[in-house]
């Protein structure tokens, strides 16, 4: 075991662990933060979206240095067919602001520079370094962690546990379950290089500006899960994800579902001539507030994806992570101040700022969403068909008076779903969004 | 017994690609490694310390971001790290970074005790001249042993060491004398995975950055490019060759019958060359 002994120590350096740790460092807390990956950012993939709210309330000044590709400027939400797809998009030149509220970003470079602040903050680092156990004093209560190298253990006053969507570490402690396959999805995304300019003309763009498109529809193949197109400076993110129990029963690959999202009408020529440089696969616990284990014990406190704090449905997960973050480590920071222990009870705090915060808010308000998709699969497969259908019959101009395309359009619905059911579902879905 | 290592940040020559248009590396966001030939020098170092103890200094000569190469070997449990760093190194071929490197590795000397042994790795992987090695130990008037697969033996006291170096055709044993320094060859070890209080300590440690005043360098004229005699003019794709290659069938077995039939088949193919050989 090692002598040194620290205040906390941080398993994981993704966005919450990076928060937490930066966080307890800058309040002058002795920090050591532990990464399994060769270097910060190697094992974290995401789409990626930033939310700027989130990193200012743990970095400021961010903007200054951090790796920013663009600033999204226009949302486009797709409801998608074989062929066609029915949208909305918002564009704003309000979103040219000096500081902008959301960019895209390539994780693997904003990992480093969220790494290097963490480390100037005073925090130790370690990578290729595994958190193989939490190791307890007599009472049970965690008192540090045992790793993969030679005398290994070393002890804190808490754990903060930022291990990723797998929890391995809380899970091996017995601190909570294995991950119910019906409560992560698998995503998988390409990297597809692309000069600026051609970026910038196929998305209307100009500057460091930035389109995003998020989708859904018969994309999945039925399945529960959304589709995502960023477009990064250089290069476009494209990406598919589904729930694991989804992808296990239909037997479709995630690298199928891409293939054929990229292949659609809508999506192709945005991509054409473009290079493929990488691929990466990553789990997103989509449980939403019924899936969040317990976050706090004796010594112990679960951060991020860990926590599964994902909002499933905005599609947001990495402000959760840094605020959850940011939250435990003020909270840690507090109880170091008032010189108490970080026991179950005065960790308790942190969960009652979380419930305070939009985070528990946000995961509350969407509890009842996971059950009415997978309970509602038309959303993932007739419904798309319907609206793009009624889009056609409305666009289309051949000869056909408009209330006839009316009652075309509304005999098409209640044919393919009657009356009962349709209401049936807005009354469904009007609850489980409440 | 103190003993000082030589590493290189190279790029990982795994992810690197060759610009189409002037075939040169094209570095850009491509990662860094430690020079892998280096690891199998510093292992055998870290041995050595810890079977007769003393110190490892790392060494390394470039921009400041090799800063990540020598923490990592601070990882691995090397003691001490230098960073070798001034604009005037910049440009250097092997005959100015050795003379920068051996002027280093001689302040290294008067400041924490003149060392046993200097190793490199045999070769870097971008430059692959294997002459750094070899510069450092003429200018240091060190005993010179490359291609070493193995240290057989060696004795402090009398300064005797004993180790196998691969040549062409086998191996030889030689004997020398420290102080000496040793390119190792590849294969010959495994790095170890350094302890937590290793990597505790590499992570916190000040990483000993000299500038070219300060590793005692007054005469700047031999450094970087100014010191380099060697200018790469061109640098090129060898061109696919035109022709396939053919195969020659031939009717016998015995070596010595298919060896005359397929002979006297390329003399058929290539008139002119049988009487061009023979002249």
């Amino acid at each position: 075991m090692t002598e040194d002994r620290f205040d906390a120590i941080v398993v994981g350096a993704g966005p919450s662990g990076n928060a937490a740790a930066y966080t307890m460092a800058k309040s002058g807390l002795k920090v050591l933060q532990l990464e399994r990956g060769e270097y910060p950012g190697s094992k974290n993939v995401q789409g990626a979206i930033l939310y700027a709210d989130a990193v200012e309330k743990v970095i400021p000044d961010f903007r200054e240095d951090a790796p920013l590709e663009r600033h999204v400027i226009e949302q486009r939400l797709w409801m998608m067919n074989e062929a066609s797809h029915t949208g909305i998009h918002y564009r704003s030149d309000d979103f040219n602001e000096e500081r902008p509220n959301r960019y895209t970003i390539i994780r693997a470079q904003f990992d480093k520079w969220f790494s290097r602040k963490v480390r100037e903050a005073g925090a130790v680092v370690l990578c290729e370094t595994t958190v193989t156990e939490l190791v307890r004093g007599g009472r049970g209560e965690v008192i540090g962690v045992r790793t993969d190298r030679d005398g290994g253990c070393v002890l804190a006053d808490v754990v903060v546990l930022a291990d990723g969507v797998n929890g391995l570490v809380g899970q091996r402690a017995g601190l909570r379950t294995e991950l119910e396959p019906d409560t992560v999805a698998l995503a998988v995304k390409e990297m597809h290089f692309l000069p600026r300019e051609v970026i910038d003309a196929r998305f209307n763009l100009k500057g460091d500006e930035g389109a995003v498109i998020e989708a859904m529809g018969t994309v999945t193949d039925g399945m529960v899960g959304t589709a995502f197109l960023y477009t990064n400076r250089e290069s476009i993110s494209v990406g598919i994800g589904c729930l694991v129990s989804d992808f296990a029963q239909s037997q479709t690959t995630p690298y199928q579902l891409l293939e054929r999202f990229k292949r659609h009408p809508s999506i192709g020529p945005l991509l054409a001539g473009s290079e493929v440089k990488e691929y990466a696969a990553h789990l997103i616990p989509e449980g939403g507030y019924k899936a969040v284990p317990e976050i706090c014990g004796d010594g112990w406190v679960v951060v991020g994806d860990s926590g599964h704090f994902v909002n499933a449905i905005h599609r947001e997960g990495s402000n959760l992570a840094m605020t959850t973050g940011r939250i435990a480590g003020e909270t840690v920071a507090r109880l170091k101040r008032s010189g108490a222990a970080c026991t179950r009870a005065n960790l308790a705090e942190y969960r009652a700022s979380l419930d305070a915060s939009f985070v528990m808010k946000d995961l509350r308000k969407y509890k009842d969403v996971p059950r009415f998709l997978d309970r509602t699969r038309q959303v993932f497969g007739l419904y798309p068909h319907l609206i793009n259908q009624a889009s056609q019959t409305w666009f289309r101009v051949d000869g056909v008076d408009k209330r006839t395309k009316e009652r075309e359009i509304l005999a098409s619905f209640r044919k393919s779903r009657s009356l009962g059911g349709l209401i049936g579902d807005a009354i469904k879905l009007a609850r489980a969004w409440r | 017994m103190h003993i000082v290592v030589c590493i290189k940040q190279v790029p990982d020559s795994a992810q690197i690609r060759v610009h189409p248009v002037t075939n040169t590396i094209m570095r850009q966001g491509v990662p860094t490694i430690i020079n892998p030939f280096d690891l199998f020098a510093l292992e055998e170092a870290l041995r050595l310390r810890d079977r007769f103890g003393g110190e490892v200094t790392v060494l390394t000569m470039g921009p400041p971001m090799a800063e990540d190469s020598l923490r990592k070997a601070l990882t691995f449990g090397a003691d001490r790290a230098v960073l070798l760093t001034d604009r005037c190194f910049a440009g250097s071929d092997t005959l100015a970074t050795s003379y920068a490197l051996a002027a280093a590795i001689c302040k290294i000397g008067e400041t924490w005790g003149v060392p046993d042994f200097v190793f490199t790795g045999k070769q870097t992987i971008d430059g692959d001249t294997a002459q750094v090695g070899p510069g450092i130990a003429k200018r240091l008037g060190l005993n010179q042993l490359t291609y070493v697969s193995r240290i057989v033996e060696v004795e402090p006291s009398s300064g005797r060491l004993l180790v196998q170096r691969r040549a062409e055709g086998g191996v030889q044993e030689l004997e020398s004398r420290l102080p000496a320094l040793i390119t190792m060859l590849e294969g010959t070890n495994d790095i170890r995975r350094g302890s937590l209080d290793d990597a505790l300590r590499a992570a916190r440690a000040e990483i000993v950055t000299w500038n070219a005043a300060a590793a005692g360098i007054a005469d700047l004229s031999p450094c970087g490019l100014r010191g380099s005699p060697t200018v790469v003019k061109s640098v090129f794709a060898p061109k696919p060759r035109a022709e396939k290659a053919e195969q020659i069938a031939t009717a016998g077995t015995a070596p010595d019958e298919v060896a005359d039939a397929a002979v006297a088949e390329i003399f058929r193919r290539l008139p002119g060359l049988e009487a061009e050989l023979l002249s």
